[in-house]
């Protein structure tokens, strides 16, 4: 049901990655610098985002999720590759260019205690885009706009000249949200917005972020390590690993039908909250660390870990694409993944069958 | 009964007030027994514990009232270099930031043999020697080479299973960890938890596991204790809490996180904030944010009622929240 809601959608790609490599030099001397190498955080990603869709992106920490999304809004600049918004490369944009595309593309960050400045009232933090793009909303009518903007988070307009230490987490995050929305952009960038909040908070932001979906006809990229929340959220997904996405596709081709042996592993540890699922629960149990990205494994970077790895994982870089043995099917298993041995393995047992409608409410 | 804390009560006096962080929370733990102890940020849950290990701040903390008998003794009437004696022999914590509960300029080796020389007054080339066996014992690899190591060359799944090693030092017979996987990775995470299990199994120790996560809760308790404003709310063993809660803040919970296995449609949102401790509602502290409340829940604070003999609940309602 859900596909085919994606699917009906016009398959319009607003943001176009490709090939985006961000390494950080590594230096060793004070005043004769030598580079000695690099930390290679994002290192060869690519990916679409269509108008009106949910892309979620989980992984572990250091796998590059926090950097890609750096990238996207102009914080950080790609070593290589490129950004495409609209068809138009925005890496290499500078001045007023940039600031035009800025304006369309904002961010909500991960933690409400730190992103918001605690000496300015939350009318100054919500209206402070106005100041950067004055041609968004007339001087005198920014406080109105503002005011709209607490209503439309739910939070109460007369608010407008409190400070942040007022608030509490989850209350927080709705200004946070409110000022990524201040400039109406099309494009929201969300880093963790919800890990920080308590469980029964959580829900009350992820419904928000939803509606606002609807009713602004925004286009998220959703960043978590909780793979739970990104199902609930994502049309689609992409799992990275040390640098790069090695398994893309739609919620269902993810979850339900995985071929990558890292999503496996990473699904089968997420503790679930059904003590029956106990017993008749497979896990994959991986060991060990994910290797430094300073010295990142050759061929297959998850191959250190993998129970599968063979000699040609070692040698032979896997693409990100349909596995052959998939290519000539058309089931949810043929989806882009980068693995030399992929196989389909259900590891999220379906807890009940005749329940598909996804009608999970009580 | 290994360890039973009877109708604790804890405040914190501030300079805006008094925050009571525990109201009259009773729970008892057996050997080999796992107690889950659910509960949100300020719900009091790693108070009580801090209370139970003896390491609470006081002041501004203080102790209101109740009993906390470990092995038949009551800890609270005990002198400090008494429970000092307890605090590793007979009980252990693990924390939820083993980056800053170990000594970033002590070896690892250094801090576990401590145990050893301060407790069982070992030799230090002895306590070097346990210090490698433990840490072989929760698997890390090339034990006698890294005992030399400092925390920050360890990984975040490897700091933790310096945590575990060193809260097993000296075998208690209770260990209390306090969101020890939070911090980490899903992978890593199921590694430690695997691991923790199995310790407890083998040295059939007692453990309280605080958390706030319902998934965590569900892989290895036997029974939970879900907190909300410094009181327990619900006691049941954890097959029946998932299948039918007895409070409506427990029901709450369930059904507002997202599951792995379906795509739902709107998740179900238990409205408004949790109390503020220094100025908890009348009657149940829960009513303001309850779909069922009615006047009696605004007037009457209610007991834990009995469900069955296994289980309680706090709520006036409990029947029609189980049947409903």
């Amino acid at each position: 049901m859900v596909d085919e809601v994606v699917e009906r959608r016009r398959v319009e790609p607003i943001l176009e990655v490709s090939g985006l490599v961000k390494y950080y030099p590594l230096t060793q001397g004070i005043l004769i610098k030598k580079q000695i190498g690099a930390v290679k955080a994002v290192d060869g990603v690519d990916f679409v985002l269509n108008k009106g869709e949910t892309l979620g992106i989980v992984g572990e920490s250091g796998c590059g999720k926090s950097t890609v999304a750096k990238m996207l809004v102009n914080l950080e600049r790609p070593t290589a590759g490129f950004i495409k918004y609209k068809g138009e490369d925005i890496t290499r944009l500078s001045g007023r260019a940039l600031k035009t595309v800025r304006r369309n593309i904002q961010m909500v960050f991960q933690d409400p205690y730190t992103s918001l400045n605690p000496r300015m009232t939350v009318g100054d933090i919500i209206g402070e885009p106005y100041e950067i793009h004055p041609e968004a909303a007339p001087k005198g009518d920014r406080r109105r706009r503002v005011q709209e903007l607490l209503d439309v988070v739910g939070l109460n307009p007369e608010y407008i000249n409190r400070y942040p230490h007022q608030f509490s987490g989850g209350q927080r995050q709705r200004i946070g949200i409110a000022r990524g929305l201040a400039l109406r952009p099309e494009v929201i960038v969300a880093d963790e917005p919800v890990s920080a909040l308590d469980v029964s908070v959580q829900a009350q932001v992820i419904n928000l972020l939803d509606r606002l979906q609807n009713d602004f006809d925004l286009s998220y990229v959703f960043i978590a390590h909780d793979l739970s929340i990104v199902r609930h959220i994502s049309d689609r997904v992409g799992v990275m690993y040390l640098g790069r996405i090695v398994e893309i596709g739609r919620d269902k081709e993810i979850y339900d039908h995985p071929t990558h042996p890292y999503t496996q592993a990473l699904l089968s540890a997420v503790p679930v909250p059904d003590p029956e699922a106990r017993e008749h629960r497979e896990r994959i149990i991986l060991s060990g660390d994910v290797p430094s990205p300073t010295d990142i494994p050759s061929g297959c970077r998850f191959r250190t870990r993998c129970w599968k790895a063979q000699e040609r994982c070692a040698v032979e870089v896997p693409l990100l694409a349909v596995p052959a043995a998939f290519r000539l099917t058309s089931g949810p298993a043929a989806h882009d993944s980068a693995c030399h041995f992929a196989e389909e393995k259900r590891v999220v047992p379906p807890e009940e069958p005749l329940d598909d409608l996804g009608d999970g409410g009580v | 009964m290994l360890l039973e804390v009877r109708d604790l009560h804890v405040e914190f006096r501030t300079r805006d007030g008094v925050a009571h962080a525990v109201n009259g929370v009773s729970y008892a733990v057996d050997a080999g027994e796992t107690l889950a102890v659910l509960g949100e940020s300020g719900s009091g849950k790693s108070v009580t514990a801090q209370a139970v290990m003896g390491i609470l701040d006081m002041p501004p903390g203080r102790i209101g009232g109740g009993e906390i008998l470990f092995q038949g003794r009551d800890l609270l009437k005990l002198k400090e270099e008494e429970r000092r004696k307890i605090r590793g022999a007979g009980m252990a914590m693990i924390f939820q930031d083993a980056l800053s509960a170990l000594n970033p300029v002590l070896s690892v080796g250094d801090q576990l043999g401590e145990m050893f020389v301060v407790h069982r007054g070992m030799s230090r080339k002895d306590a070097r020697a346990r210090a490698v066996e433990l840490m072989d014992r929760v698997r890390i690899p090339g034990a006698a080479q890294r005992v030399r190591d400092y925390p920050h060359q360890f990984s975040g799944g490897m700091r933790q299973r310096i945590m575990i090693a060193m809260a097993l030092a000296l075998e208690p017979a209770l260990i209390i960890a306090d969101e020890p996987t939070t911090a980490l990775d899903v992978t890593v995470q199921a590694q430690v938890m695997d691991l923790l299990a199995e310790l407890q199994r083998e040295y059939h120790m007692g453990l309280i596991l605080i958390t706030h996560d319902l998934g965590v809760v569900a892989d290895v308790a036997d029974r939970i204790a879900v907190m909300y404003a410094g009181r327990i709310v619900e006691s049941a063993p954890v097959h029946d809490i998932y299948k039918a809660p007895a409070h409506p803040y427990t029901r709450g919970l369930l059904d507002s996180i997202p599951r792995l296995d379906q795509k739902g449609q709107e998740l179900y949102a238990i409205k408004g904030l949790p109390p503020n401790l220094m100025d908890i509602p009348p009657g149940c502290a829960f009513n303001p944010r309850c779909p069922m409340a009615q006047d009696v829940c605004r007037t009457d604070e209610p007991p834990l009622y009995e469900v069955d003999p296994h289980r309680g609940s706090a709520c006036h309602f409990w029947r029609e929240c189980l049947h409903g």
